[in-house]
């Protein structure tokens, strides 16, 4: 198959993962018990009621509730297309305009906490791995804890000890640079641990293999050989779970926004979910899914760089 | 040395070849499990107090011998209400990740063993399924749904389910593979027996590790979104709650929000290595 | 001058044929408490060949590896000598060992396709020697790579040099990973298995291209389990077992009159045209080998037929390729049909439609003039006792959960006399583990815990169990020691001797298939280019692929 066609192939199902994906969103929006406009009164009036027919009547047709179940699907799917997510049941504003601005922030801490986590596992990969077996040992011990830790529990930590006890950071940082730091750190001290066991072990196999012995044969020395043959192999699966891995912090963001008062999709989450604002949720969840699946092609693009084995068709 | 022919002759044999390395790693994780244990079946033994007895003289005190926790707004012995929380949460662990294992068991052996169009359906459905990370899938059954315990173990269980069920499918399908599969096949048994002799209790070996992990993740998960304010509400003891109640106090009362995160993060790490440790006797014995 | 500089500087010149070059004396290494290497002691010299011969566990690797100090981790290497022409190596730091590896001594392992970094491009992996050692510029090196990849004989070399090792042959691969090894045009070569897992013809092209190494000057040190290998280049050979030295000598001694019994029984082990009809491995105190009483062969019964056989796979890039095309043959009661070819000829395919594990795209085989291929599974499967199967891996043919017992007695119960109550079975189990050799100790044990000649015991038992009239065997000793394999061919032959079973025996191994064989089929690309009686098809080969083979093939009569 041609490069042109395979990139093709792949779009297509991206876009067709981001309609799945719809899909599920907008049926999730029916589950909502009693009728979705009864949510919209209820909200809208602080408390929980029956209202007659005719009370639900104008909100069905404003929202168009009434509309055939399929056309509103349509609709829905079409409507992203178009860049339309929906309106928010508690603000009457598009759900766009309720994400709009907020959104990057958000990217900028996801994405920074990616890189930060790769330069970390990167480190602590190429200093620990397959060394000295105490060295070895406290580096597969290290990943082994931070990548279980959970998101909020390494915020807390580093908040009380670097901004509370130690004051270097700012408590609330809001997006200035300095107070990113600790929110990027927290992002992505789990995740290179979790990356740097995937890097470490395929490290460990592939430093084991003949064709490292031949670089040494040849006179090549220890770091040499790490750096220039063994590297570009082990990173390889990691490569691969960035893609996931993207997704993942989008929900570790949501939580470090949270802890540290810092603007962003995150809290326009939360207070969605509490005011159980439905479209809001979805939305967010759908641009999630549009990032998770954008991010998946650019992963594949770059593993077919890294690995040309990939690139032809064999 | 002569054995005895008996039905469990192979099983008794796996047995002594089992070795039993006791590593300090394991002997610490497995004492955590334990002591998480008893607070579950018996709060009492691991403390006198009650998790309810509000002491308002001894309101925010930091921990000390007396309180190895410190207390609360309330007055509350932070340590007894950690202990108390157990049983809640790791209720809602272990449900959430029956959930999940059941829906991961069911889609990973329907699509490995069916293979052809069936596999390719379920591959697809997990590879949508991929795009939602648990957390918000969870935050969105709970917009809908409102804040409840069952909705936080459905929500963990199906969100966290995708990964679980891929999990299964690439085990089915690598043990479907096997060259002993094929060998039973060309033996002359029955497919359906080879289903169950080999590709069955195969399949599911490396899954004891996985379960274990489950449970930690879960407990994790739950207690992630009651840190949000989204999950079991306090003044329930569970330990979700109670970080979402220390919350307002980080700042000058770290310990609200420290230890109860402190025991999450151990027992997590427990049962996932001692599961892990399962996992390695289990081949070990059988390799 | 750095230490290096200094150390190489003190080599002497060395150039006229037969010069000492290497010197190795009392060498010793261990991995903690076990000692592998036990005292050995050799001279390599200009424009001769060493050969190290010796089977799995005898220590020949970990002396190549020691010569350029990359013994391994937790190693203890003692010698009382190692010098190259003056320079010590025994003294030498790994920062003084960088300028000796590539340079004065190159390395040669086996198997390209995992002795090359796949991501990188042939041409980046020959002059990196080069790079490292400082030679010549950018420029200088690309052409320099271009120049040694065809002086080994990989045409176009200058567009292979951009290419990368998956995208080459398996031969010109191994090429290029020579080329790499000599581009600093070292002194010494060590070679360790450079011809395993390749073609027989390809065998041959690495092996001239060695043997013209040599004449130019360059001292070899070949390392082998294959004394055919061994016989067609080298000068010298050595025989080691366990760490120790048995024999040395010149070449046409030691491989034609032994001294020591280990070389002659590893000689004798050796399965060839002369090896027909004879059992390989001989009793103590014997002098020829015992013949073996065979059972007529019934030639109006055919047990498995074959007709016109096809087998087309559709890749995923939606090719079609015919991986069998039009194979037909007959096996009879109590022969044995070798089907042998290189990879990619077919074999393994035609032996699993045998099997009907796989569906023939057109074509059918029968068993014993009934339909086999054509049958529904369900109806298959009764009469799937009647043929038995023994694979080149049987680790991985067993359920890694279950013990050796389990296993046998899980195949009694598919044979047409399923055991009747567990004692029976386990009775049945033990004789046939004596049947092959093994023990009622046996029972429990895990096959993982067992040797690989053991474990294919263990699978042959499995195949014997149901009582089946024919057995495929798919490459069953390629796996195995020359003397493990030399009793697995002498147990298969025995029982084909005593229980009339047939075999259709699949194997790239001339020897082996020359050994065993009845009749054979030569394959090549998927048809038959050749079959006949043994005896015919390899003294009288008709066609040229298979008058190729044989050319090809290392005979220990040339030395």
């Amino acid at each position: 198959m041609s490069k042109a066609r395979r990139i093709l192939v792949k779009a297509v199902t991206a876009v067709l993962v981001l309609v799945a994906a719809a899909s599920v969103t907008f049926f999730a929006q029916l589950l909502v018990p009693g009728s979705r406009a009864t949510a919209i009164l209820n909200q809208e009036n602080g408390r929980a009621q029956q209202w007659t027919a005719a009370q639900l009547a104008p909100v069905n047709h404003e929202f168009g509730f009434d509309k055939p179940l399929i056309v509103q699907y349509l609709g829905y799917v079409g409507g992203l297309f178009r860049g339309n997510l929906g309106t928010s049941y508690t603000q009457f504003k598009p759900v766009t305009q309720v994400i709009g601005d907020e959104l990057v922030p958000s990217l900028v801490l996801t994405v920074g906490g990616l890189i930060t986590a790769w330069v970390l596992a990167l480190a602590v990969t190429l200093l620990t791995a397959k060394r000295h077996r105490f060295t070895s040992a406290l580096g597969s011990t290290w990943e082994a804890l931070t990548a279980s830790l959970p998101t909020y529990w390494v915020g807390v930590v580093l908040l009380v000890v670097f901004a509370v006890e130690i004051r270097i950071f700012p408590v609330i940082g809001g997006t200035s640079a300095w107070g990113t730091v600790l929110p990027v750190l927290t992002l992505a001290i789990p995740l290179a641990g979790f990356l740097g066991q995937v890097m470490r072990d395929e490290f460990e196999r592939v430093l084991d293999q003949p064709f490292i012995t031949t670089a040494r044969t040849r006179g090549m020395g220890d770091a040499r050989v790490r750096l220039v043959h063994a590297l570009r192999h082990s990173v390889l699966p990691a490569i691969t779970l960035s893609g996931w891995a993207l997704g993942a912090l989008v929900s570790g963001a949501v939580i470090v926004e949270n802890l540290f008062g810092r603007p962003g999709i995150g809290q326009v989450l939360v207070t969605a979910v509490n005011t159980r604002d439905v479209p809001v949720v979805s939305g967010i969840v759908l641009v999630v899914a549009a990032v998770y699946v954008i991010a998946n092609l650019l992963v594949d693009l770059v593993y077919a760089l890294v690995d040309p084995r990939l690139r032809g068709a064999s | 040395m002569t054995t005895v022919a008996v039905p469990g002759a192979s099983a008794l044999a796996r047995l002594r070849d089992v070795r039993f390395r006791i590593r300090p790693g394991t002997a610490v994780s497995s004492l955590i499990v334990l002591v998480l244990l008893v607070a579950v079946i018996a709060p009492s033994v691991l403390t006198h107090r009650s998790p309810t007895a509000i002491d308002l003289e001894h309101t925010l005190l930091p921990p000390s011998l007396s309180h190895p926790f410190g207390t609360d707004d309330a007055g509350r012995d932070l340590y007894t209400r950690v202990v108390y929380g157990a049983r809640e949460s790791l209720g809602i662990g272990l449900g959430a990740t029956a959930l999940a294992m059941g829906i991961a068991i069911i889609l990973g052996f329907t699509g490995g063993l069916a293979g052809g169009i069936v596999d390719t359906v379920i591959a697809r459905v997990l590879e949508v399924a991929f795009a939602f990370p648990v957390l918000l899938l969870a935050l969105l059954l709970i917009a809908i749904r409102g804040p409840s315990v069952t909705t936080v173990i459905v929500a963990v269980g199906i969100g966290s389910a995708p990964g679980y069920a891929r999990m299964v499918r690439g085990q089915v399908l690598a043990v479907r593979n096997a060259d002993y599969v094929t060998a039973a096949g060309a033996l002359g048994h029955r497919r359906s027996a080879v289903i169950r002799r080999h590709l069955f209790p195969n399949a599911m070996r490396p899954l004891v590790a996985v379960i274990t992990l489950g449970i930690g993740q879960s407990i994790v998960w739950a207690s992630g979104l009651a840190f949000l304010g989204l999950g079991v509400a306090p003044p329930s003891p569970e330990w979700g709650a109670l970080l979402s109640a220390g919350r307002m106090y980080i700042t000058t009362s770290w310990w609200l929000e420290i230890m109860p995160g402190m025991v999450i993060v151990l027992v997590a790490l427990a049962v996932t290595s001692l599961g892990r440790t399962m996992q390695h006797q289990l081949e070990g014995a059988a390799r | 001058m750095t230490a290096a500089a200094e150390a190489t500087k003190e080599l002497t010149n060395v150039t006229a044929t037969g010069t000492p070059l290497l010197h190795v004396e009392n060498l010793r290494v261990s991995f903690g408490d076990a000692e592998v290497v036990k005292g050995i002691s050799f001279t390599t010299r200009v424009g001769r060949c060493l050969a190290i011969v010796g089977e799995s566990g005898s220590g020949k690797s970990v002396t190549a590896r020691t010569l350029v100090g990359l013994t391994g981790p937790n190693s203890l290497v003692r010698a009382d000598r190692i010098d190259l022409a003056g320079l010590d190596l025994t003294r030498q730091s790994e920062r003084s060992w960088r300028a000796i590896r590539g340079r004065e001594i190159g390395f040669i392992l086996q198997d390209a396709l995992v002795s090359l970094d796949q991501l990188r491009l042939v041409g980046d992996e020959i002059t990196e020697p080069l790079k490292l050692h400082g030679w010549g510029t950018r420029a200088s090196r690309r052409e320099r790579a271009v120049e040694l990849l065809g002086s080994v004989g990989v045409p176009e070399p200058e567009v292979k040099v951009r290419q990368r090792p998956y995208e080459l042959s398996g031969g010109l691969r191994q090429r290029a990973l020579i080329a790499s090894a000599i581009a600093l045009d070292p002194k010494l070569v060590v070679a360790d298995e450079p011809t395993t897992a390749l073609d027989v013809t390809i065998q041959a092209q690495v092996l001239d291209l060695l043997a013209e190494s040599k004449v130019r000057g360059r001292s070899i040190i070949l390392i082998s389990h294959d004394l055919s290998v061994v016989a067609r280049l080298a000068d010298e050979v050595i025989v080691m077992r366990g760490g120790e030295v048995l024999e040395q000598g010149p070449a046409h001694q030691v491989l034609h009159q032994p001294r020591h019994e280990y070389t002659q029984a590893l000689l004798d082990a050796i399965p060839s045209e002369h090896t027909r009809g004879v059992r390989l491995v001989r009793p103590a105190a014997a002098d020829s080998a015992v013949r073996r009483t065979r059972q007529p062969i019934d030639r109006d019964s055919p047990v498995l037929e074959a007709r016109h056989l096809t087998k087309v796979f559709r890749g995923p890039d939606k090719v079609d390729r015919t991986v069998v095309d039009d194979v037909s043959f007959e096996l009879l009661a109590g022969e044995t049909l070798g089907i042998v070819g290189e990879s990619g000829s077919g074999k393994t395919t035609t032996a699993r439609i045998a099997l009907a594990l796989l569906q023939p795209t057109s074509g059918e085989m029968l068993l014993h003039r009934q339909q086999w291929s054509a049958l529904s599974p369900a109806q298959r499967r009764p009469l799937r006792k009647r043929i038995g199967v023994i694979y080149q891996d049987p680790l991985s043919s067993f359920d890694p959960r279950w013990p050796t017992g389990r296993i046998i007695t899980d195949a009694l119960r598919t044979g047409s006399r399923p055991p009747s109550s567990g004692a029976e079975a386990r009775t049945r189990a033990v004789r046939l583990l004596e049947q092959v050799g093994l023990g009622e100790r046996h029972l429990d044990s895990a096959p993982l815990r067992l040797s690989g000649g053991q474990r294919q015991r263990v699978a042959i038992a499995r195949a014997l169990a149901p009582e089946p009239e024919v057995i495929v065997c798919d490459e069953p000793v390629s796996a195995l020691d020359v003397s493990i394999q030399a009793q697995v061919l002498d147990l298969l032959t025995d029982l084909q001797d005593e229980l009339g079973v047939s075999y259709l025996f699949i194997s790239h191994d001339l020897g082996v298939i020359h050994h065993v064989s009845d009749r054979i089929l030569v394959m090549k690309e998927g048809r038959v280019v050749e079959s006949g009686a043994a005896d015919d098809v390899f003294e009288r080969p008709r066609d040229p692929y298979t008058q190729r083979l044989l050319t090809a093939l290392p005979r220990l009569a040339q030395a």
